[in-house]
């Protein structure tokens, strides 16, 4: 891993680091991606992948009833933003206009 | 009268079904006992005195009326604050939710409630229970009250310590790689992590959702099986939570664990630090003493188990941390030029380190072009961790081994050395890979000075949590939380 990659990586990830965060991580994650280079070792040909311990490979999760449910309501939803107004969140303006 | 805070379950219902004590005179004896002691270990994040009052009077107003005892009348309760509880702040130790104000309770919470459970507060943990000493919360550590210039253990560090030092009867915590069981050995506590499933996870901050348990902490076997009955279950409100039916655990406890297959896999002893070995030595032989048959087994692909769990989790952690953006709750940088200059500022100021550099190495690890060589790879190894655990629960009844490779560290110790860090995981993280049960248990202590607790693993087949129970009940009545030859605990005070 490079300086250039961790801000790279930074970026997809929406963090701002500083300078002396870069210098950081930079060593700290290079020595985690090198140890994870151990599972090399490991012969997965015809292995299958495994995102979930729930279900069998074959079986699929049970389908609830497509029934309306009430959720949140929109003061209690909006009560822990950091900003809202008119019932809706607030965000920095995105459009600009001519 | 019998100190309150040092009670289980079962002597404190005694003397309140004698009406020899009330809800709100527990509560009161442990309020006091937070305040005195708490000083010290720093458990709680946040205390909720007024809500546990009013909960211990309507249980005195209940039994009052001739109402029968609930599983956990009168019961204080510690909540890692990870898992939300409707009304109370929920921080995640973290500087992102400081303000965040839980807007629903998790079923988890729910169900202690309606058992009769008193929720004394909100316990310390890692930022989003990332780490393994606790020492990652934004706002304090919590200190090991076995010995105060030590780690509790993490992540679920104020929930154990709690629990150890006698402020909480019970709590809940959170496992995604060994946060309940790690942290139980660390402060000579019981602590389980149920099947993937076997718990709702609704209202758990989520971190790896694959990974993520709910489960308990307590100073015995019996309590453990009490708060798990009540916590377990099909919860329609989380599409993973199993439909299979919750036994009594505590009511099967008694059965015999003679004849019982009990494995012993040799790659979780092979350079094992002689401060643990030689107490789970003891209890392996406990075990025997008992009528297990131990048999030596081999979980052949143990040594990737860290590299695979710390690609899985951060990965996924990286996706589910994608919602703090300072749009829907948490902070919002106060200053920033545009919406994605705003993303960024408040992402950098919310998290702590270990989260952002978990965040960085999941981010890497599913970008483009390395996504097969990490990803996929982790869980194609994934799937041969389980098939050892299948494999072997085919010959055995349940596997012993330590729960951690190390005894308590002191603080600051492995703060700069992440790596390090992730490595003392190694026998915690294969359990939460395949989705088995696992607990600790104590098991006998170092010969340091203090000594200090020793945690043995007891793992078992999936939803064998009544088997896993069994054993560590048998082992406790047999001593072994004591073993022989062990120094005396120092005290926790009363």
């Amino acid at each position: 891993m490079t300086e250039k990659d961790v801000r790279y990586v930074a970026e997809l990830a929406h963090l701002e680091l500083t300078d002396a965060e870069v210098q950081r991580f930079l060593p700290q994650l290079d020595a985690i991606l090198k140890y994870v280079q151990k599972l090399n070792e490991v012969d997965t040909t015809r292995i299958e992948p495994m995102a979930q311990v729930t279900f069998a490979e074959t079986q699929s999760p049970p389908l609830r009833a497509d029934q309306a449910r009430t959720g949140l309501g929109r003061e209690e939803t909006l009560v822990n933003a950091p900003e809202h107004g008119g019932g809706c969140f607030k965000v920095p303006k995105v459009i600009e206009r001519e | 009268m019998t100190e309150l805070t040092t009670l289980g379950i079962h002597a404190l219902q005694d003397l309140l079904a004698r009406r020899q004590t009330s809800a709100e005179e527990i509560l009161r004896a442990h309020l006091d006992w937070v305040e005195r002691r708490d000083s010290e270990v720093h458990s709680f994040l946040a205390v909720s005195a007024e809500r546990a009052l009013q909960q211990a009077r309507a249980a005195d107003r209940r039994l009052a009326a001739g109402g029968a005892l609930r599983p956990l009348e009168g019961v204080p309760v510690a909540v890692k604050d990870v898992i939300l509880i409707r009304g109370l702040a929920n921080t995640c130790a973290s500087k992102m939710l400081e303000n965040y104000i839980a807007p629903y309770s998790a079923t988890a919470v729910e169900r202690l409630e309606e058992a009769g459970g008193m929720i004394l507060g909100k316990t310390n943990c890692d930022e989003f229970a990332m780490g393994s000493s606790t020492e990652n919360s934004a706002f304090f550590p919590t200190r090991n009250p076995r010995d105060l210039t030590r780690v509790p253990g993490g992540s679920s560090g104020g929930s154990a310590a709690a629990v150890a030092a006698n402020t909480a009867m019970v709590a809940l915590g959170s496992d995604t790689g060994g946060s309940i069981r790690q942290p139980a050995a660390f402060c000579g506590v019981v602590g389980l992590m149920g099947t993937y499933g076997r718990v709702s996870r609704y209202g758990l901050v989520a971190f790896a959702s694959s990974l993520d348990h709910i489960g308990p902490f307590a100073r015995s076997v019996r309590d453990v099986a009490r708060v798990l009955s009540v916590i377990a279950g099909r919860d329609p409100l989380d599409s993973t939570s199993a439909d299979i039916p919750v036994p009594d655990y505590e009511a099967g406890l008694e059965e015999s664990v003679k004849g019982l297959k009990i494995g012993v896999p040799e790659e979780y002893f092979k350079g094992l630090n002689a401060e643990i070995a030689g107490p789970i030595e003891n209890g392996i032989k406990l075990l025997c003493a008992l009528g297990c048959e131990v048999v030596p087994i081999r979980l052949p692909h143990t040594e990737y188990a860290i590299a695979c769990y710390y690609l899985i989790c951060t990965a996924e952690a990286s996706s589910n941390l994608a919602r703090y953006d300072g749009v829907r709750y948490g902070l919002r940088a106060p200053e920033y030029a545009d919406l994605r200059d705003m993303y960024k500022k408040t992402r950098n100021r919310g998290f702590g380190a270990e989260v952002k550099r978990r965040i960085m190495l999941g981010t890497y690890a599913l970008s483009s072009g390395y996504y097969d060589a990490y990803y996929l790879k982790a869980q194609q190894v994934r799937t041969l961790i389980t098939r050892d655990f299948i494999e072997a629960f085919d010959e055995v009844d349940a596997l012993v081994t330590p729960t951690s490779p190390i005894p308590p560290f002191k603080l600051g110790e492995r703060l700069d050395d992440p790596l390090q860090m992730y490595l003392a995981d190694i026998y915690t993280v294969t359990a939460s890979l395949a989705g088995i049960p696992g607990i600790s248990v104590p098991c006998g202590r170092t010969r340091g000075n203090p000594p200090l607790p020793v945690g043995m693993q007891i793992l078992a087949g999936h939803f064998d949590e009544a088997r896993l129970l069994q054993l560590a009940y048998a082992f406790e009545k047999a001593g072994g939380f004591e073993i022989a030859g062990s120094p005396n605990l120092p005290h926790t005070g009363t």
